[in-house]
């Protein structure tokens, strides 16, 4: 790739946190180094995975509101976890973690487990108990 | 404490961090050479890892293999700890940092508060630098970052105990027995047989050249075997893992392109300018590839190019690759 084809398609993936660093030849073919702020092929594969997430997380949001699932399971999947993930942060059983994911189970929970996930998710306890 | 540490943006972590370290401690190797002697560029597709639950793809070699085998070719050591106590974990970080050595540090991605939130999966082979402590804050050269950055006690403690696949434990490490006495142009010679041995003679259909053939052939029967919306998703995820930070895959070509101009002089071989513009040539396809395979992204049910000629600049890849290689190996005998 030379120098002056580095992309500059900027879809504030980087959030003006930093750039990509990429390597492109010079005018005399010798290898330089140039900042790239995004690159169209792979914003759209980046929009296409977030778009999946956010709609698996969406489906799951409408089941803990229609009382199927507690809302561990919303902040396991908008936390990009599962099972197994959640259960390696917890220190506890993959069969416990997913006992949670039931309403009536998670009612039972006491407040030091409770606080256990909501530090894992990084959020309040009352946020954890009304996810809506 | 702070470190007099230069902090040098590089495009991959592991790179980076064994650059600067280096740098730090008076060998000077650009990104480029660590990447070329630590033999970081390969290809393997793992149909059986999942991730997103889509096949997972890596252009380079296992983490951690390019700082282990710059040093063994340099002939210095490296000091790694992993551990169980947190506590321990930043005791010891705090009295390496006290005693003026920056650390090399594994963690996991999710839970870096600085990275843009798009890049935060929970990916746990990320290697940053820590080269001081400041108002309870850690200071962070994190090379695929423009600027150097920090994070409180807390953060830190969280992204070096992240949980997971190559979960870190904590994993710490740094240089020791360093010496100027190394010979470059057996340490180079040495770095290029083992990528060129890799890509070319791995016998399974996953690794180096024939993994990339193998996922042409894969990249072919996609819509007929999965049906557009899933074989859009796949190739979706070939990209983004091609492209991610620090994990590019056509980024890899071009810093190995840039490796053979560097070890052209060093070898003393104007051959490897020639096989230096056919990389750059390989690394343009790959991202050839990527813009053809992105256009299947944007609508999942309607392809835009046909998986044939898909398939067909993968299979042209692994052909073109594979002539280079054999070349490479000839050169250096």
């Amino acid at each position: 790739m030379e120098k002056n084809l580095v992309p500059q398609d900027d879809e504030n993936f980087f959030q003006g946190k930093t750039r990509d660093l990429c390597y492109a030849t010079d005018e005399t073919g010798k290898y330089t180094t140039v900042l790239s702020s995004g690159w169209e092929p792979k914003n759209i594969v980046f929009r296409q995975a977030w778009n999946e997430i956010n709609k698996s997380i969406e489906i799951t949001h409408q089941k803990v509101i229609a009382g199927d699932l507690s809302p561990i399971a919303f902040y396991m999947e908008k936390n990009l976890m599962d099972i197994k993930l959640l259960s390696e942060y917890m220190e506890i059983s993959k069969r416990h973690v997913k006992k949670h994911l039931l309403p009536s189970e998670f009612g039972k929970l006491n407040n030091e487990t409770l606080e256990k996930y909501a530090e894992i998710f990084n959020i309040s306890i009352e946020e954890l108990i009304k996810v809506l | 404490m702070i470190i007099n540490f230069e902090h040098k943006q590089a495009a991959h972590c592991e790179n980076g961090v064994t650059s600067n370290i280096l740098n730090y401690n008076g060998i000077n190797l650009s990104e480029a050479m660590v990447f070329g002697i630590g033999s970081g560029l390969f290809y393997s597709y793992l149909p059986f890892v999942k991730v997103n639950n889509a096949p997972g793809f890596s252009y380079r070699t296992l983490p951690g293999w390019i700082f282990g085998r710059v040093a063994k070719r340099l002939g210095f050591s490296i000091v790694r700890k992993k551990y169980s106590d947190a506590n321990k974990a930043m005791s010891e970080l705090d009295n390496l940092l006290e005693m003026g050595k920056p650390v090399g540090l594994q963690v996991g991605v999710y839970h870096l508060t600085y990275f843009p939130d798009p890049y935060r999966f929970h990916f746990n082979a990320h290697n940053i630098v820590v080269y001081g402590k400041e108002d309870n804050e850690y200071l962070i050269s994190d090379p695929v970052m423009e600027r150097p950055t920090r994070l409180t006690d807390n953060e830190l403690n969280r992204v070096r105990f992240a949980k997971g696949v190559f979960a870190p434990k904590g994993h710490l490490y740094y240089p020791t027995k360093l010496s100027n006495d190394y010979n470059l142009e057996k340490a180079v010679k040495k770095g290029i047989n083992r990528t060129a041995s890799d890509m070319l003679n791995n016998p399974l259909p996953l690794f180096g050249i024939r993994g990339i053939k193998t996922v042409s052939k894969v990249i072919r029967k996609m819509p007929e075997k999965l049906g557009n919306k899933k074989a859009s998703l796949y190739l979706g995820q070939i990209v983004r893992m091609q492209e991610e930070i620090g994990t590019g895959g056509a980024g890899f070509r071009f810093i190995f392109a840039a490796f053979l101009q560097e070890a052209a002089e060093i070898v003393n071989k104007r051959s490897f300018i020639e096989l230096s513009n056919e990389m750059t040539i390989i690394g343009d396809k790959w991202r050839e590839f990527a813009v053809m395979a992105s256009r299947n992204c944007k609508d999942r049910a309607k392809p835009e190019e046909s998986y044939n000629s898909i398939a067909d600049i993968v299979r042209d890849i692994a052909d073109k690759e594979e002539i280079l290689f054999k070349k490479l190996l000839k050169e250096i005998k």
